[in-house]
């Protein structure tokens, strides 16, 4: 039985009726048409949707939507300007070439911006560790920790 | 994922009461095991009701000797808990190590203990400290409450509400993870307290195990030295792509010494 789901999504009120089972990746996708966050395994294991739920990445293909209630969502279309320019973080990524075919790149940018909420300045090792949820098949991850760290920087 | 009825429940007594009126229903805790599940249709529930809207099951306290953690507490805040840290840090070390970030945000310690995956970190901390696991209803010693491969003492429908960690002298944790899954392929917990030593591995047999010749040897002197001698038989434990028996049997001993000398904070 459709259910009614009510959130905050990139910071405006969005609701839908949905199936229990719809997951938070379809709601963004179908239901939102936020396509940003990608659906790369759909088994917990690449990252390629993370979002942050209420202030934390996730994995938004491992989290029911109904999950989401009452919560606040924020996709890499959320941390967009208005005026349409880039992010400090993904112009980062841009400089210094941290993306190829850019499919991981959404949930690469979201899981950075994660680790800065907790800890503005880390070190090339903490980002490597905790990029352990997201996977590039591209780039090799080097210039990835490099643009983290640039975006870092850029960031203050 | 085939269809199921959804309910939010508010209290433990409303979960309980949801989950009874149902045909088939699951707890959802994090989901982050459940809902995996539910997409290969490995579980097809009639109904979920959804423990994350009840506050009593969250956070974490020391009452007297007991470090008590409610079920619905992730595996992140157990890692970044000063209570925590002061109390165990080889728990909180331990929850920093499972799964990926993404994983651990939504991931609980109750959710981990009732699915007792025989590869999990969880069950072999409250193998390890001699915790209690505390349902609604009862209290479970954590000697009695895994029994077998993905199987606890836990009745249908009855729910964690919190894990009751007796606070040790010292402990340690020490994993080989599995590259890929993170998941222990071999891990081993050690504490001393006044009780005595125990000694609890996960990864290396079907459900989790302790070895009493190890806590006998740490007993007399608690120093990796004194485990040299010990050796762990492979005959009950796991082969798999990941690793052999032999392997696993050996990595008990590795493991171990190394949770002794974090537990001693060499
Ligand atoms: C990519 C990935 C990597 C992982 N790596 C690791 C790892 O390295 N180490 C590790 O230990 N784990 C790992 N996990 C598992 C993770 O820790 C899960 O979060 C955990 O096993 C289940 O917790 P949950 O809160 O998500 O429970 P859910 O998936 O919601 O529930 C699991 C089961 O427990 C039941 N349940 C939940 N809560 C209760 C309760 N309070 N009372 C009674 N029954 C309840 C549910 O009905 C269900 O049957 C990993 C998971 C993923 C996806
Ligand atoms: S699509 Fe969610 S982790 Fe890969
Ligand atoms: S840039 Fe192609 S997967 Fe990362």
């Amino acid at each position: 039985m459709p259910v009614k789901l009510s959130l905050q999504v990139n910071g405006k009120a969005a609701s839908a009726q949905i199936e229990p089972r719809m997951l938070l990746l379809d709601l963004l996708r179908e239901e939102l048409r936020l396509t940003g966050a990608h659906q790369g395994c759909d088994t917990a294991q690449c990252g390629a949707c993370t979002v942050h739920l209420n202030g934390k990445a996730v994995k938004s293909c491992n989290v029911l939507a109904l999950q989401a209630q009452g919560g606040e969502v924020v996709t890499i279309e959320g941390i967009t300007p208005a005026d349409g320019s880039l992010h400090p973080m993904q112009a980062a990524f841009r400089d210094h070439h941290g993306l190829q075919c850019g499919f991981c790149t959404p949930g690469m940018v979201m899981s950075a911006l994660d680790l800065l909420n907790r800890n503005p300045h880390p070190t090339r090792d903490q980002i490597r560790e905790e990029l352990d949820g997201n996977l590039c098949r591209c780039t090799g991850y080097h210039n990835i920790v490099s643009a983290i760290e640039a975006g870092a920087k850029a960031m203050g | 994922m085939y269809e199921f009825e959804y309910h939010r429940a508010k209290s433990v007594d409303e979960a309980t009461s949801q989950l009874s009126g149902a045909d088939d229903g699951r707890f959802l805790a994090g989901g982050q095991t459940l809902l995996a599940a539910m997409k290969l249709r490995l579980a097809a529930p009639s109904d979920i009701v959804d423990l994350g809207g009840i506050a009593e099951l969250r956070g974490i306290r020391v009452d007297g000797g007991n470090l008590v953690v409610g079920a619905m507490t992730t595996h992140n805040e157990v890692a970044a808990s000063k209570d925590v840290a002061k109390a165990i840090p080889a728990l909180a070390h331990l929850a920093s190590d499972i799964g990926d970030r993404m994983v651990r945000n939504m991931g609980t310690i109750g959710g981990s203990v009732a699915n007792n995956d025989p590869a999990a970190d969880y069950p072999a901390a409250l193998l390890g400290l001699g915790a209690t696991v505390v349902t609604r209803d009862r209290r479970i010693p954590a000697d009695d409450f895994f029994t077998g491969m993905y199987e606890t003492a836990l009745q249908p429908g009855e729910l964690i509400t919190a894990i009751s960690f007796p606070i040790p002298k010292r402990a340690g944790y020490a994993k080989f993870p599995n590259p890929a899954s993170r998941y222990a392929l071999v891990g081993v917990f050690v504490s001393e307290s006044g009780s005595g030593v125990r000694v609890a591995v996960t990864g290396a047999g079907p459900s989790v195990f302790r070895v009493p010749d190890m806590e006998a040897a740490l007993k007399s002197s608690f120093s990796p030295e004194s485990l040299a001698k010990v050796t762990v038989p492979a005959d009950d434990l796991n082969t798999d792509m990941h690793a052999s028996a032999a392997y696993r049997a050996h990595l008990v001993g590795v493991m171990a010494k190394r949770a002794v000398t974090q537990a001693l904070g060499k």
